[in-house]
């Protein structure tokens, strides 16, 4: 099981790097394209809260996984 | 004897805990529960600016509000006590709702009267983010070992019940009063009443005593010095901040949210259900369900906290699909058969069409018609009979979910972390899975259900649950690999 969690540390690091993609290049920008006020916000919230929380968060998450800080004797 | 007086005490600790979260809710619900005569007082749409306020008050005050609330009162109540930064909590959100009840509208004052409502709307958000994690703490540790899911799981209900109490009040006020005095001034009885509510739970709260666990630890000068730093500084605990935020409060924030908010904005603007009859049954759905968050809570007590919550995930995102389908299908009127029909003239250019069904339902839509086209307004379906019992049913199941995901979570954080830092560590990933992926979730699920009806998906309508179905199975996925079904013991290391 604990090499099966750092393996997966990898997919984490993955997803949150496809992640911050989607929600910069998907949600946000087309967004703040179409100009009107509330979906500036929407895609202002996006770009600088959602996204930084999933790609840092989900990133540093898979980080740890992949150091081991996840394994058995450590928690 | 000692265990009538423990049984005394904790409930004595429950009704005040309770009671100020509920009205907490309370209060930040009747906002966005009034949030139409709202926007006609304080920010009229023709102004720009107003709109740009009234957008930010609905989406930062919301969500991204209350994770820097739980920070700044997660590291007063480690610092200080649970029980005075709860209070400071109470009394913000009361003042602050209290306030907005209490300002001159747009026409009078201009455009202060929007700052303000921002203002306050973020005071609330920063008091919600903070009051949560403080009574969810102070419960658990009042609890008796092995009994902490149950105990806890009474504050779990009180968000459900802030929602239908807000729901109640403000449907009574409509009823005493006339439509002309509810919208010059009745709209702001349920925000002014919110300053007895909380002047009644500062009374009750002002007389319990401090939690047991934080007062022993401040005796022995055990708590943290500088909590937001060992929460998040120190790495050993910051990875289970984060196994709390994407293994557990992630998935359980988009289930609440989906079950609670999404299915009641699905049936007034997907299905086009009529919006009194969307409410009832969405009231009637969260009364029946309620209990079972005790039931749950109690139950975590039995076989652990993790498998009650993932399993609630996993249900929700095998089954949301077929459950949202067949609400569709139950207001199609496309596939019903007319048993009658009648046109009637509004004005020169739009008719009213009301259209009976044979299963009851009724259709009444206001189209505008001219030289080249229809073009449909306005649509309002009521649904009668066994549909309205289906209906019900499908959220109903949905409440279920969020019983599940729900009950058991308040304890499964607090246990988590231990006492010095623990209402930093816990509040945090709460009001970040709540907060904001389950804030977001309206948004996002409505933008991506408009992209499929642009796209000409026959199944547009199912879009939108994309969002809620791939957050709850990554956090299942995490949830059951990394999480451990703990024993119920305090972390108190």
């Amino acid at each position: 099981m604990d090499n099966l969690k750092k393996v997966l540390g990898i997919l984490w690091i993955a997803l949150a790097l496809f992640t911050a993609y989607f929600c910069l290049f998907e949600l946000a920008i087309p967004k703040i394209k179409i100009g009107h006020q509330e979906d500036l916000v929407f895609g202002i919230i996006i770009m600088f809260i959602l996204t930084p929380i999933i790609s840092i968060g989900l990133g540093l998450f898979g980080y740890y996984s992949l150091c081991g800080e996840y394994a058995k004797d450590k928690t | 004897m000692k265990e009538n007086t423990n049984t005394k005490t904790i409930w004595k600790v429950i009704g005040a805990s309770s009671m100020g979260t509920l009205i907490e809710w309370y209060d930040f619900f009747i906002f966005g529960s009034l949030s139409i005569v709202i926007s006609t007082k304080f920010f009229p749409a023709d102004n720009p600016t107003a709109a740009f306020l009234s957008t930010l008050a609905t989406f930062a005050a919301g969500f991204v509000v209350r994770p820097f609330g739980a920070l700044f009162f997660g590291r007063l109540g480690d610092l200080i006590g649970r029980k005075y930064t709860f209070m400071v909590t109470l009394l913000l959100m009361g003042g602050a709702t209290f306030l907005i009840g209490c300002i001159p509208s747009y026409e009078s004052i201009g455009f202060v009267a929007p700052l303000l409502v921002l203002i306050l709307r973020l005071l609330q958000g920063l008091a919600l983010g903070g009051e949560y994690g403080g009574a969810a703490t102070y419960v658990a540790e009042h609890a008796p070992e092995g009994q902490r899911g149950y105990w806890t799981s009474w504050i779990q209900t009180t968000a459900t019940f802030g929602l239908f109490i807000s729901l109640v009040v403000i449907l009574v006020t409509k009823y005493v009063l006339t439509e002309q005095q509810f919208d010059a001034w009745g709209w702001r009885v349920p925000f002014i009443l919110s300053i007895f509510m909380v002047y009644v739970s500062y009374l009750i709260r002002k007389n319990m005593s401090e939690s047991p666990e934080f007062a022993k630890a401040k005796e022995e000068g055990t708590t943290s010095k500088n909590p937001l730093k060992e929460s998040f500084g120190n790495r050993y605990n910051l990875k289970f901040v984060l196994l709390a935020l994407f293994g557990a409060a992630m998935g359980q924030g988009v289930v609440w949210y989906t079950g609670q908010f999404y299915s009641m904005s699905y049936m007034k603007t997907v299905m086009h259900l009529n919006s009194d009859e969307a409410d009832m049954i969405l009231g009637t759905a969260l009364l029946i369900g309620t209990p079972f968050f005790i039931l749950f809570g109690w139950l975590s007590d039995k076989v652990g906290r993790k498998w009650i919550m993932l399993l609630g995930m996993l249900f929700a995102l095998c089954t949301y699909r077929p459950i949202y389908k067949a609400m569709y299908q139950l207001a199609d009127t496309s596939t019903k058969e007319i048993s009658s029909s009648e046109i009637k003239k509004l004005n020169h250019n739009q008719q009213l069409t009301i259209k009976q069904f044979t299963d009851g339902t009724q259709m009444q839509e206001t189209s505008e018609l001219t030289n080249t086209k229809e073009t449909i307004i306005k649509k309002n379906i009521t649904v009668h009979g066994q549909n309205r019992i289906w209906l019900t049913a499908l959220i109903f199941i949905q409440i279920i979910y969020i019983t599940m995901v729900y009950g058991p979570i308040a304890a499964f954080l607090v246990e988590m972390f231990p006492v010095k830092i623990r209402y930093t560590s816990m509040s945090l990933p709460y009001h970040v899975g709540n907060g904001i992926f389950g804030g977001l979730l309206p948004a996002i699920s409505t933008y991506l259900t408009t992209n499929a009806q642009v796209a000409q998906d026959p199944e547009f309508y199912l879009a939108g649950l994309w969002y809620p179905i791939i957050i709850a199975a990554v956090c299942f996925i995490i949830g059951s690999l990394y999480i451990k079904n703990k024993p119920n013991h305090l972390n108190n290391g």
